[in-house]
């Protein structure tokens, strides 16, 4: 607030700060400048996520345009290496691909599957742990028996038997079409659970706060009151959570796309990349396989990182 | 005690339920087998045959009611894929994976918890700094591309290790064990710690944080106090707190060691059971996934009650809410 605040009438005169500039004078940004790590893991997963939105445009080739591929130039190692060309920087693969192309455009899947999945799991999970949580009774029961079920199996079984069954489900034609949407979901159904556990237990707090039953006494809806007044109180935990779980998810793609399920061989992300790589292994073209996984550790090594700040920042604990 | 145990039975009951009409389904909904089987070029006549062989044309309730009481009796049919009964399939490829995921369990628990006491109590050490950064960075590391690094130096360029199956097995009936012969032995070596690695990270870094937490607290104070020596405080005191949650997390995981060992197997093509249903995903094998489906969650439903039972013996606190 500003200086001049004499009274309650002078306020409307007083410039309010803009939302911005709160943010920025916020303990979050602080604690931000404060931690190296936190700002060198965020410019880093920047970068990253600006290469793999410039793709087209940054990649020196097509890699998914076969007149821009010469088998000529297939199986060359990294630049600095011999016989490797400064036209090929990270090298190319046995089908004359430039790596470091395929690399962006792989970015760009992995990044874009596990952004999507976790909307899908916060969108899922917030709803319905907010509901649980608010409503309570027979509604919160069969909600949380349910997380509890699922979460006896671990994230990565579910989402692999989901994404797996979905290949003997769906004819192959209409899989191949969608099966970008089935990782999607698959990932964001094997991670719904903590949403709802986090913002439930927030949510039975909140609802006995004085400006929820403020809400209720000049009239408003309950779903108005959730989404419009509980939720902002409960989304520091949330966003802990989607952090560290946009991590997970990269990795859960990684794997599926491994086993050889995931996203269809015709945009492949960085694991579809590994395993491509991982069939040539014995070949001594170690680039095809190191590359993506190299891109693949430091990706998720740097939104680890920020989690973890995240996480410290939001605990109460130690403030 | 009586009323928490009975909910968690309860519920291991409705998660074995639900399992098993989820198999169904997929047993009795999903593609055409006679057609993954048989392929395009035969007679109607001879897919009439193959469908009656395979039990595929009597009513759905019908089928419903053999299927439990055939499940109950461990009876799940026959793999489209390979013809063969699928018990007999899964009774021959358990060892290789208990085996396997055994290996990696006590690898995980014998190095990662004493690494976390050592982190937690001498944690401004370069050692437990060291052990910090190692841990983050393996938790960000998919197990999978640990293996292929392992296999890219062990078995690619230094030629130590082979890079994948069992090596030679001795058979006892129907056990078949790797871990007598010398070829056995040096096959486990690289899947067991690609399956280890990320769980043990794992427990180095839990027990860290609660070896940290208990001794910040007034009753270690106390006990330094008296005059106690310091590895008592450590191990007999302190460390003896911080097993609530590991046992929780222990259970859990080594439920997950066997689901990772999805990815391990595949990666070493080791002869198990994640391999298997690997290979049954791809081709549609239906009975495979839907038996390992209802396997896979019995034993979490045991393991989940085991870990519970455990609580008692370990904290007298539950046993008397």
């Amino acid at each position: 607030m500003t200086t001049n605040t004499t009274g309650v009438a002078v306020m409307p005169q007083a410039t309010p700060p803009s939302t911005w500039s709160r943010f920025l004078d916020s303990d979050f940004i602080y604690s931000f400048k404060r931690s190296p790590t936190a700002m060198v893991s965020a410019a880093v997963l920047l970068l990253f996520i600006l290469i793999a939105l410039l793709a087209p445009w940054l990649a020196p080739q097509n890699p998914f345009d076969p007149a821009a591929l010469e088998l000529i130039n297939s199986r060359l190692p990294p630049a600095w290496i011999e016989g490797g060309q400064m036209r090929f920087p990270l090298g190319t693969d046995g089908q004359g691909r430039d790596l470091l192309s395929t690399l962006m455009y792989g970015m760009r899947i992995s990044l874009m599957v596990s952004f999507s999945a976790t909307i899908f799991a916060l969108a899922v999970g917030v709803s319905l742990g907010l509901i649980s949580g608010y409503a309570g009774g027979r509604l919160d029961n069969l909600i949380m028996r349910l997380a509890d079920m699922q979460l006896s199996f671990p994230t990565i079984l579910v989402a692999l038997l989901i994404d797996g069954l979905s290949h003997s489900l769906l004819p192959r034609a209409v899989h191949e079409q969608l099966a970008l949407f089935v990782v999607i979901f698959a990932i964001g159904i094997s991670t719904w659970v903590q949403y709802a556990r986090t913002v439930r237990g927030a949510t039975l707090v909140e609802k006995s706060k004085d400006y929820v039953h403020a809400a209720k006494l000049i009239g408003m809806g309950p779903l108005r009151i959730l989404f419009k007044h509980v939720l902002p109180n409960v989304l520091g935990p949330v966003l802990v959570i989607a952090t560290l779980s946009l991590g997970l998810g990269i990795l859960t793609e990684a794997t599926l796309s491994f086993l050889g399920l995931g996203v269809p061989p015709t945009s492949p992300s960085l694991g579809t990349l590994i395993r491509v790589g991982n069939e040539v292994l014995f070949s001594g073209e170690w680039w095809v396989t190191v590359m993506p996984g190299a891109l693949l550790i430091l990706l998720v090594l740097a939104i680890n990182l920020l989690g973890d700040w995240l996480r410290d920042v939001f605990n109460p604990k130690l403030k | 005690m009586l009323r928490f145990l009975s909910t968690r039975l309860w519920n291991g009951l409705l998660v074995m339920l639900g399992v098993t009409f989820i198999s169904f389904l997929l047993f009795n909904y999903i593609g055409d087998p006679v057609n993954n089987l048989l392929g395009d070029t035969v007679t109607i006549a001879q897919k009439d045959a193959m469908r009656k062989s395979l039990g595929l044309d009597q009513p759905l309730l019908l089928r419903f009611v053999k299927y439990v009481g055939l499940a109950a009796r461990g009876e799940f049919g026959i793999s489209y894929r390979n013809l063969e009964p699928v018990r007999q399939l899964l009774v021959s490829r358990i060892p290789a994976t208990l085996e396997l995921s055994l290996c990696a369990a006590i690898l995980a628990l014998g190095l990662g918890i004493p690494m976390g006491v050592y982190a937690g109590i001498k944690r401004n050490s370069w050692l437990a700094q060291t052990m910090q950064v190692v841990s983050l960075i393996g938790v960000s590391v998919p197990s999978f591309l640990t293996g292929i690094i392992l296999i890219l130096i062990f078995s690619v360029e230094l030629n130590w290790l082979p890079a994948y199956g069992r090596g030679d097995v001795v058979r006892f009936g129907a056990w078949s064990t790797g871990l007598l012969t010398v070829t056995g032995l040096k096959s486990l070596i690289m899947p067991s710690i690609t399956l280890a690695l990320f769980q043990l990270t794992l427990f180095m870094r839990l027990v860290r944080s609660e070896m940290m937490e208990v001794l910040r607290t007034d009753y270690i104070k106390f006990a330094r106090a008296r005059g106690i020596v310091d590895r008592s405080i450590y191990f007999h005191h302190a460390l003896k707190n911080t097993l609530i949650p590991v046992i929780t997390v222990a259970g859990l995981q080594l439920g997950s060691l066997i689901a990772f060992s999805i990815i391990t197997e595949t990666v070493f093509q080791w002869p198990g059971m994640g391999l298997l249903i690997i290979q049954a995903i791809t081709f549609g094998d239906i009975p495979v996934i839907a038996a390992y489906l209802m396997l896979i969650a019995l034993l979490f439903v045991v393991i989940n009650a085991i870990v519970d039972l455990l609580y008692f013996q370990v904290d007298p606190r539950v046993r008397l809410a």
